[in-house]
Order: structure tokens, then C-alpha cells, then sequence
């Protein structure tokens, strides 16, 4: 059953990153749903971030975490390089939770 | 003819060691969650090999994740329904890439077996346009660290309270964080449909899985559909 499972969640991700390109072939989208798409990206980097912090029904927030995530954010907006930014922020929360234990 | 291929042909790989390189940044992200995954998959009995092929064919940590924790308590059917579901923003962004794609449906679908959530940020070029060869790039170190992450999950074991300790929970969602402030810096518009996004995904989350409310925030980039209309109607005010 769990080999089923596995396969079943394989096939169905599969076809749903074909399901795009399958359904349409060639045919181009109209301008509007081009504008709709430019924005996609955005929207869901910004839905990505808020469901890895707040998980289901809001349970696994915590504040540590967030100011970590807070710490990458600022040291990229002082225009660090990218693992540099990220490292600040785990090192925040890394030195946050020792702290507290 | 010979030039125009040749440069073709050196664009495309340049795209490609760029997506590369974009995505090395999230791949170690990626690393530390497939350490995760495959330290989780080892503890609920899962063995060795099925954890393992399944990131190989996978390699999506929301599906693998819902389906181990949810196989145990609800069932074969309920569990591979939850881990399709919380998938389902691809079939989203596969009609936004295929725009890009080239060749016809059997090319373009395996094309798009390159989307993941970060290579989908960093293709993007702006106005609804992606480099499918950046795409593919940006996957290549993203599914080796998520396969090797796996592996090194399943081996060394550590603990949930090691890498809560270590911070890794801080990974995913700060490189989130990285690729977003690059795309608000594309238009105003696109700060508008993150402000939208975050907040449908956080209404939502108060009622329905997190792959739900993923699904429910893309919803905020229709706002760029009612933006084209007001133009329009202001474009045809003036010309009247």
C-alpha cells in the first residue's frame, strides 16, 4: 500500500506540471491572462512565506523563527549576498533558542 | 544562420549555468528539508528505498511531507488526496509557463516537469514571460540536494530537537523571503499581489491545510486582470 501511495502521488504530480502544457499546446493566452500570470511569482513567494511560518491553523508559528526569517530579510535589504542573508537569519534564531534553554 | 544558432545555443546554456547558480541558494534550503524529510520517513518505518525513490521522482517536499504524516492517521485514499491537493498550485503555474515553452504538448509537458516552486521565481523574467532553460537550471541543484538531503536524512537520523536548535526552520521560508524582495522589485503591482497573496494564505490558513491556502493566495495575481481593464477603460475615455 505504501508503494501504491507513493506512485499514485508521483503519477498525479506529474500530470498536474503537464496538465498546462498538455491542455493548451500551442495556443498563446490572451494579454489580460498574461498580466495575471506576470504577477503570479509574487503572490506566491508572499503565500509560500506565510504558510512555512504559520503551518496549519496557525500552530507552528513561532517567534523565534520569525525574527530569524525577519534578520535574512534585513541584511538582503543592506544588500547582502543571499546565503550570507540567510545565515544571519538562522544564526538569529540558532542564538535566540540557546538563550532561552 | 550558423552564428544565430551557435549564439541560440549559448544563450540557452548561459540561461541554464544561471539558473544553476540562482538555484544553489535554495537547493541548500532544499538540502536541510530533505534531511528533514528523510530523517522523519526513516523514524515512521518507511525503510530506505521508498523514501529515497519517491524524492527521486517527486522531489516535492509538500506532497512527500503531507503524505507521511498523513498515511498513518487517515488512510491510503485520504492521505494520496491531501498530498495531490496541496499540489495543485502546479496545474496553476504550468498554464503560466506555457507561454514559454517550446515544441508541442509531449515536449512542453516534460519541459514543465522542471517547475518547482523557486525555479518557477527565478525564471520569471517579468510581464508574464519565463526562461524555461533558467527554470530548468534552478531545478538541477534543488532536486540533487533534495535526493541528497534524503539520503543523509536516512543515514544519519538527526533529531527533530537537533535541528530545531540548528535553526533550520529558518531555511525554507528566509530564501522564500530572498526570491520575493527580487520580484518586488520588478513593478509596484507585483507588491500589491504579495500584500494580497499574503494575506488570502493567511485568512485561509485559519480554515484549510497550508497547500490550500498556497493554492488560494496565486488567486491574488488576478489583480493584474483588473488592472488591464481600468487602463483599458481609461485608454478608451481618452481616445472618445
Amino acid at each position: 500500500m505504501l508503494w501504491l501511495s507513493v506512485l499514485a502521488v508521483t503519477a498525479a504530480n506529474w500530470a498536474m506540471k503537464a496538465g498546462g502544457p498538455l491542455a493548451l499546446g500551442e495556443r498563446q493566452l490572451p494579454p489580460r491572462a498574461v498580466k495575471v500570470i506576470s504577477l503570479m511569482a509574487s503572490a506566491l513567494l508572499a503565500g509560500l512565506i506565510v504558510t512555512n511560518l504559520g503551518g496549519t491553523a496557525w500552530n507552528d508559528v513561532n517567534w523565534q523563527q520569525v525574527l530569524g526569517v525577519g534578520a535574512a530579510g534585513l541584511a538582503r535589504t543592506l544588500r547582502a549576498p543571499m546565503l550570507l542573508a540567510v545565515g544571519c537569519g538562522i544564526a538569529v534564531t540558532a542564538l535566540l533558542r540557546h538563550l532561552l534553554t | 544562420m550558423g552564428n544565430l544558432a551557435l549564439s541560440g545555443t549559448r544563450t540557452s546554456s548561459g540561461a541554464l549555468t544561471d539558473g544553476m547558480r540562482l538555484g544553489a541558494g535554495p537547493g541548500a534550503a532544499t538540502f536541510v528539508l530533505g534531511l528533514a524529510y528523510g530523517a522523519a520517513a526513516s523514524a515512521a518505518g518507511w525503510g530506505g528505498a521508498v523514501p529515497l525513490i519517491f524524492s527521486m521522482l517527486a522531489c516535492s517536499g509538500s506532497a512527500q511531507f503531507t503524505l507521511l504524516t498523513t498515511l498513518p492517521a487517515g488512510g491510503a485514499v485520504a492521505a494520496v488526496t491531501a498530498a495531490v491537493l496541496i499540489n495543485a498550485r502546479y496545474l496553476v503555474m504550468s498554464v503560466a509557463l506555457n507561454d514559454s515553452l517550446r515544441g508541442g504538448r509531449l515536449r512542453r509537458g516534460l519541459q514543465a516537469q522542471a517547475l518547482l516552486d523557486a525555479s518557477f521565481a527565478v525564471g520569471h523574467r517579468g510581464n508574464g514571460r519565463f526562461d524555461v532553460a533558467r527554470v530548468i537550471g534552478a531545478s538541477i541543484p534543488q532536486w540533487m540536494c533534495w535526493v541528497g538531503g534524503t539520503a543523509a536524512g536516512l543515514l544519519a537520523a538527526p533529531s527533530a530537537h537537533l535541528m530545531y536548535a540548528l535553526g533550520a526552520d529558518v531555511v525554507f521560508p528566509a530564501f522564500f523571503l530572498m526570491l520575493a524582495l527580487d520580484e518586488l522589485r520588478k513593478s509596484r503591482r507585483a507588491i500589491v499581489a504579495a500584500i494580497l497573496g499574503a494575506g488570502i494564505a493567511a485568512a485561509l490558513l485559519f480554515v484549510t491545510n497550508p497547500g490550500n491556502a498556497l493554492l488560494g493566495a496565486t488567486a491574488a495575481a488576478l489583480i493584474g486582470a483588473v488592472h488591464g481593464r481600468r487602463r483599458s477603460a481609461q485608454r478608451a475615455t481618452r481616445t472618445s
